[in-house]
């Protein structure tokens, strides 16, 4: 056993037992950040603070939120929208957060790809992040089943329908998934289990294991240089704070992760008090009817891409491309064969290309994948569809060829 | 080095926005038919060319016309003959109480109701006197007189007995045009009226077995139970309702849903019961939301000036 001795102080009796000092300095006072950094670079910080909104707010939301298919619409929008004091408010944080968190994890990927930041020992960081993006995913579809409108019904009906797997007919699995023949109580309730429970465990998991991820290799810059950490540090710590590469993450890289944090919760906010609709689809505030199917069956804005890469071929194709796409951002740091760890502009005209026709093609499929599938929007998503397979086909050929900088 | 925040700020901000304006504005324009207001004009509908005069009109209605045969006139000492479900079994639908109906509906839109209710209510789809599909409301033939001017009279009647359009609450036009095909649980309203609060659950089961058979009478009259419209201001929007009511056969074709002929000031108020119903926090919304915004600008120029004290001695 450790030898203690009688504490001088209370931070002195914290230190004995839990060397609370020594915590600090690895978390944040000597936890190293490059400078050569600009704000996208916040955008972790940012989703620390929407997926604390989304956890605070689903709290009281969960205390009165009622998983039967009978009382669910009722305890949504009646109980909470209108008998519980602010549970409106939860309710729109909640619903934009969910929405939201999408477009900073998309920012956040992106910054990733075009800085380079998977590569060379940085590998974890992105798998992990992947990772993370699919327990994402599935928390926002098992929540979104929850309020037990139209729009959770009949897309919660559709996507588990895909697990049949198209002409395989494997319809005893969709069966499984339910519980049922359709979404009925059983598969409210699993739905709901996975929602409050399985799905944030494994979330806040994978969000401790991002951060180790980090640990080691650092955090990557906008230059894509390779800094002593070691020798940039003890410049730090012997005073020439302006000389040295590098910053401590707090409160140096903190403050500037605030300022950010700052400017985005004023749109944040916007959105929750002034522009929510679109967080929130109309038609699921029509309690689910499986008599009814709504006009147009749409996923929420940030699946639409992977949608549309389903929709324009034959079913088996199409879930098969569907099923690539799902899992190919994960093989980034493998499909990616070039020594460079440099912005996707410096890399040379064919990867700069890859890089922007990637992300306007993104855009593309996403907007094909909500608009209803007649001439021309079908013929665009397919052709985009195509494209999006194609690029992933030919990176490791163009990351192959290209020159070192 | 460059600062190239600001452009980077202007890329993100860029194709933020662009994936915004196609996956909302965008698409919602190509999903869903536009249809423009026209301000409850009722222009296809003829205008009322005779001055009416209300004694005439009100021995009219209560004579000739025939009107009170079907419907109560409450404010005219004429109650309602039968219980709303009893009704329904009659007629499809419970015909509605007169007293009001002067303050609520466009006098041009009663005018050709009296005279040929399936052409003003548009629904001659469904019923057509010529297959002898007739609608439960028989039109008015005429006293003897002139026909134009008998109108006339009965709608000024209507009017000169009716409160003050001014004074029609927001629940008392939703009531009158709304509620006797669509139920608003959650004010507790249901087409057979609001339900009050029981002391005993036995008249309480026997008040909502009424409902149930009001709601089969109206489920043959319309060919299914017309949705309740709790969460209607939510799960449509506000143009698509007035627009709706206004014309259901310019949104859906070949729909049994009637034009009610409300005013255009009626329809304001309608709209306004529904926000009530699905919308109730609006105004502590706005409330709160102005205070959060002072809030969280506030905290952001804090923010701002801290990181630039800190990064003083960073560069």
């Amino acid at each position: 056993m450790a030898h203690f001795t009688k504490a001088t102080s209370v931070k002195d009796w914290l230190n004995q037992r839990l060397a609370v000092e020594k915590v600090e300095k690895v978390m944040a006072s000597e936890y190293w950040i490059p400078k050569n950094i600009n704000f996208l670079w916040a955008m972790g910080m940012v989703l620390v603070i929407t997926f604390a909104l989304l956890l605070v707010s689903g709290i009281f939301l969960l205390m009165y939120y009622v998983p039967t298919t009978e009382e669910a619409f009722y305890s949504v929008n009646y109980t909470i929208m209108r008998e519980v004091d602010f549970g409106w408010l939860w309710r729109h944080v909640h619903g934009v957060a969910a929405s939201v968190v999408f477009l900073i994890i998309y920012i956040h990927m992106f910054t990733g790809i075009y800085y380079g930041s998977y590569k060379k020992g940085r590998e974890m960081i992105w798998i992990s992040g992947m990772l993370l993006f699919i327990a994402f995913s599935t928390e926002a579809f098992s929540g979104y089943m929850l309020p037990w409108g139209q729009m959770s019904y009949w897309a919660g009906m559709v996507i588990t329908n895909l697990f049949a797997g198209g002409s395989l007919h494997a319809d005893f699995l969709v069966e499984w998934i339910r519980g049922d023949y359709v979404p009925a109580q059983a598969f409210l309730g699993r739905f709901f289990m996975l929602h409050v429970l399985l799905v944030p465990i494994a979330i806040l998991g994978l969000i401790g294991l991002h951060f180790a991820a980090l640990r080691i290799p650092h955090v990557n810059n906008q230059d894509g240089e390779e800094i002593d950490f070691d020798a940039e540090s003890k410049k730090y710590l012997d005073g020439d704070k302006a000389g040295s590469k590098v910053m401590r993450f707090a409160n140096d890289f903190m403050s500037k992760d605030m300022m950010v944090v700052g400017v985005y919760l004023i749109f944040f906010f916007y959105l929750v008090f002034y522009n929510y609709g679109f967080a929130m689809d109309p038609v699921n505030f029509d309690p689910a009817d499986g008599l009814k199917t709504p006009a147009h069956i749409y996923p929420e804005w940030y699946f639409l891409w992977s949608y549309e890469i389903l929709r324009p071929f034959n079913i088996d194709l199409g879930l098969a491309l569907f099923g690539f796409a799902q899992v190919i951002f994960v093989f980034l740091p493998f499909l990616d064969r070039s020594p460079n760890t440099v912005p996707a502009n410096r890399r040379g005209k064919a990867f700069a290309i890859w890089f922007w026709l990637m992300l306007v093609n993104m855009i593309v499929l996403t907007a094909m994948g909500k608009l209803p599938p007649e001439d021309p929007y079908s013929q665009v998503g397919l052709v985009a569809a195509i494209v999006f397979i194609a690029q992933w086909i030919a990176l490791p050929i163009i990351t192959s060829m290209e020159k070192k900088v | 080095m460059k600062n190239k925040e600001p452009i980077i700020l202007v890329v993100v901000v860029f194709f933020s926005l662009l994936t915004y304006y196609l996956v909302e504005p965008y698409a919602h324009h190509v999903m869903h038919k536009h249809v423009d207001s026209e301000n409850f004009a009722y222009a296809d509908l003829p205008a009322i060319t005779k001055t009416g005069d209300a004694t005439r009109g009100g021995e009219l209605v209560m004579g000739a016309g025939a009107c009170v045969g079907c419907h109560a006139i409450e404010a005219a000492g004429m109650p309602a003959a039968m219980e709303p479900q009893m009704a329904a079994a009659s007629y499809g639908v419970n015909p509605p109480d007169l007293s009001n109906a002067g303050a609520i509906y466009d006098a041009k839109f009663l005018a050709d109701l009296i005279k040929n209710p399936a052409h003003a209510l548009k629904v001659e789809h469904k019923f057509d006197a010529n297959k002898g599909q007739m609608h439960p409301m028989v039109g008015f033939y005429g006293a003897g007189g002139d026909i134009d001017q008998e109108v006339a009279d009965m709608v000024t009647y209507l009017q000169s007995i009716a409160i003050s359009p001014a004074d029609v609450t927001p629940a008392m036009a939703f009531e009158n045009a709304c509620g006797r095909c669509h139920a608003m649980n959650y004010e507790n309203w249901t087409q057979i009226g609001t339900k009050p609060k029981f002391k005993h659950e036995k008249d309480s089961l026997a008040f909502d077995i009424k409902v149930l058979e009001y709601q089969d009478s109206i489920k043959s009259y319309m060919g299914k139970l017309p949705p309740d419209l709790s969460m209607y201001i939510r799960s449509r929007n506000e143009q698509f309702i007035s627009t709706f009511v206004e014309n259901p056969q310019s949104h859906l074709a070949g729909t049994a849903m009637p034009r009610t002929g409300v005013t255009a000031d009626s329809m304001e108020k309608v709209i306004e019961h529904m926000k009530n119903a699905g919308d109730t926090k609006r105004h502590e919304r706005a409330e709160v939301g102005k205070n959060v915004m002072i809030y969280v600008i506030i905290f952001a120029i804090f923010a701002l000036l801290w990181k630039k004290q800190v990064w003083r001695d960073l560069h």
